[in-house]
């Protein structure tokens, strides 16, 4: 009996028995769908991540006033003082000083409200200067960015992001509007081009820009309007970017005076660092969704192996038939065999067609990407397979070893 | 397996495996040698045969009669290789079966038994020509040839037009007629029938016992299980089977059931 012939008579022992076939294959979908778009939760996430924080650049390095670990040895927040200045800024600038460092923003930030007419709206105003837009990689949608007029003169201009520019001028142009910033108008000259990142915690979109001098003489205020709280350096390459990292480190400790680097009052990290940091924090939760998925999949596999151990049992007579017609149980098992992995595989092909249907249509509903890749299906159905041939084995086993007459005395 | 130690020398010394035994007659389909069944559930013993010996010749209609309890399922199930004696031998077409392993066994059961059994046992799912055909796909046979040899032995049995008809479609009497085509279909050595005619009305049965005579005269060898006194009758030899023993032509026997 060729595998075709078996293959006719397991497909045929499916359809006689529609109801408990549909059952099993339904467990082996709901698991493999569950695991599609479980892992593709996690990568969707994780590229969302990896997407966010190359938007910020992969050859810049932020300098934080502030020690990780202070000199008594203990551990400090980072940005406990403002240690960082404008002329720390300005010595950076200095190709001679720091030749691999191609540009140079210091930012000053805080949390304001803003008013447009009788619209409110609190969000991040950034203090900074021209470089700003080349550190960032950033744009403009509209309008213009501050120069360095602006920075000289205290000029009363701001940029919005695009968020922040819609929620306050809804369907206005924006561009020449005023916007009261702490009870101080400012004009804006111009709108950033939208990042597309939706991360609430860290939106691209919705913030303010305005010259660090006006944001120090006119909004932040405070004792030390040249201190700033971070400097954004951006290296000429991302294969310079150990140099100007080295430059940036060696400036400021002779700057601030300092001979021993653990004693520094400052703290330099590239985003490649929070990168690994965001990746493992990631992966926590990548192992916590294929773990469920895994489990999901584990009870489908019971699932095929109970139905296929009833349909045994159910089948005895059949069994003992074919046993007397002259079935090997070497063909009893493969026909089992053959109804489990079938089972299994189209419950698998069922389970990524919703895994895909869902990842299409899900994302709009719950606001998070889930990407589904084709080593995932073709995996997803390797397991179902598995699942299948792996839970069929025993079952199969049982039914070849029933002795024929055991198998026809059932009434 | 002590009994084999015991009851294991054949008359004429042992023959060697797998030749015809010297025994009997030229033509014996089926030869038993003092065979005996002993059935054991944890330390129960129940003795089903005890040494029975027969032979049976090449076209003999053979009935074996007999009450519930007196063994003659345990010998049907052991002529029907779907069992292995015990104690003795037993010989199907000049192989000895009894040494056999399982999947020997199905190919000789595939190959040289055809069943008939009192509940039909036709699978509900298939057509009745698709029945027939399960023991050609079992047997190898090439797909084009096995319809063939199905519709054949179909029309054979009188059921020409009801070839793509379910079991659930046909009359008891119907459904047992597929099984004897699917009996015939492979040419075997033997036909096995267990009670054919125990789960059909009288017009059907005296139908099913006309097809095994018909059978009969075109040269096949029946072997036919009955505990029916009448169905006995329609054979041309009868064996009396009671508590494990079987007598030869037991007329008496026959007539003390009446």
């Amino acid at each position: 009996m060729s595998w075709l012939e078996t293959f006719r008579t397991g497909i045929n022992g499916i359809r006689s028995h529609r109801l408990r076939s549909a059952l099993t294959v339904l467990g082996i979908c709901i698991g493999i769908t569950a695991v599609i778009l479980t892992v593709g939760l996690g990568e969707g996430a994780q590229n969302q991540v990896t997407s966010e924080i190359t938007a910020l650049g992969t050859n810049v390095l932020t300098i934080s006033p502030g020690s990780s670990t202070s000199s008594a040895g203990i551990r400090e927040a980072l940005g406990t003082a403002s240690t960082l200045t404008l002329s720390d800024t300005q010595a950076l600038s200095s190709p001679v000083v720091a030749p691999d460092i191609k540009a140079v923003a210091p930012i000053t930030q805080s949390s304001e409200t803003l008013t447009a007419g009788s619209t409110t709206w609190t969000t991040t105003v950034q203090g900074s200067t021209p470089q700003w837009l080349t550190v960032r990689g950033r744009t403009l949608a509209d309008g213009r960015f501050i120069d360095n007029e602006d920075v000289a003169d205290h000029t009363a201009v701001a940029v919005l992001g695009a968020t922040t520019a819609s929620e306050l001028f809804r369907g206005i142009d924006p561009v020449g509007q005023t916007v009261d910033v702490d009870g101080v108008p400012l004009t804006v000259v111009g709108v950033l081009t939208a990042t597309g990142s939706s991360s609430s915690s860290t939106d691209q979109d919705d913030l303010v820009v305005v010259p660090i001098s006006t944001a120090a003489e006119r909004i932040f205020g405070g004792t030390s309007r040249n201190s700033v709280s971070s400097i954004v350096v951006q290296a000429r390459s991302s294969g310079d970017l150990t140099a100007a990292y080295q430059e940036a480190d060696h400036e400021l400790l002779a700057l601030h005076d300092i001979t021993t680097p653990a004693d520094a009052d400052f703290t330099i990290t590239s985003e490649q660092s929070l990168l690994s940091t965001a990746t493992s924090v990631h992966q926590t939760l990548v192992i916590l969704l294929d773990g469920i998925a895994g489990i999901s999949l584990l009870v489908g596999g019971i699932g095929v192996m109970n139905i296929m151990l009833v349909s045994v049992t159910e089948r005895i007579r059949e069994i003992g038939l074919r046993k007397a017609l002259g079935a090997t149980p070497g063909l009893i098992r493969r026909q089992f065999l053959v109804e489990a992995s079938v089972l299994g595989l189209v419950g698998g092909a069922l389970g990524a067609l919703l895994g895909i249907l869902g990842a299409a249509f899900l994302p709009g509903a719950l606001g998070d990407p889930i990407s589904i890749s084709v080593p995932i299906i073709l995996g997803a159905l390797a397991v179902a397979l598995a699942i299948g041939i792996i839970f069929g084995v025993y079952p199969a086993s049982r039914a070849a070893h029933l002795a024929p007459i055991d198998a026809l005395r059932t009434e | 397996m002590s009994d084999i130690g015991l009851h294991d020398t054949p008359p004429q010394g042992t023959p060697p495996q797998g030749t015809p035994p010297v025994r009997g007659s030229r033509n014996a389909v089926i030869e038993l040698d003092r065979v005996g069944k002993v059935y054991r559930t944890g330390s129960i013993a129940v003795t089903a045969l005890r040494g029975v010996s027969l032979s049976i010749e090449e076209g003999e209609y053979v009935a074996v009669i007999g009450p519930s309890g007196s063994g003659k399922s345990t010998l049907m199930h052991i002529l029907g290789c779907l069992d292995t004696p015990t104690s003795g031998r037993y010989w199907l077409a000049g192989e000895n079966v009894g040494v056999m392993s399982e999947t020997q066994l199905a190919e000789v059961r595939n190959r040289r038994i055809g069943f008939v059994f009192q509940q039909f046992n036709l699978l509900a799912s298939m057509t009745a020509w698709q029945n027939v055909e399960l023991p050609l796909i079992y047997g190898g046979v090439p797909r084009a040839e096995r319809k063939d040899r199905a519709m054949s032995a179909l029309a054979r049995v009188g059921l020409a037009s009801r070839v793509n008809h379910r079991p659930g479609e046909l009359s008891g009497g119907q459904q047992q007629r597929v099984a004897v085509a699917r009996a015939l279909v492979t040419e075997p050595d033997l036909i096995l029938a267990d009670e054919p005619t125990g789960n059909l009305d009288s017009v059907s049965a005296a139908d099913v016992l006309r097809l095994m005579s018909e059978l009969h005269e075109a040269g096949r060898t029946l072997v036919l299980i009955t505990h029916d006194v009448e169905v006995a009758s329609a054979s041309q030899r009868v064996l009396g089977i009671r508590d494990g023993l079987v007598t030869e032509n037991d007329e008496r026997y026959a007539e003390s059931l009446r």
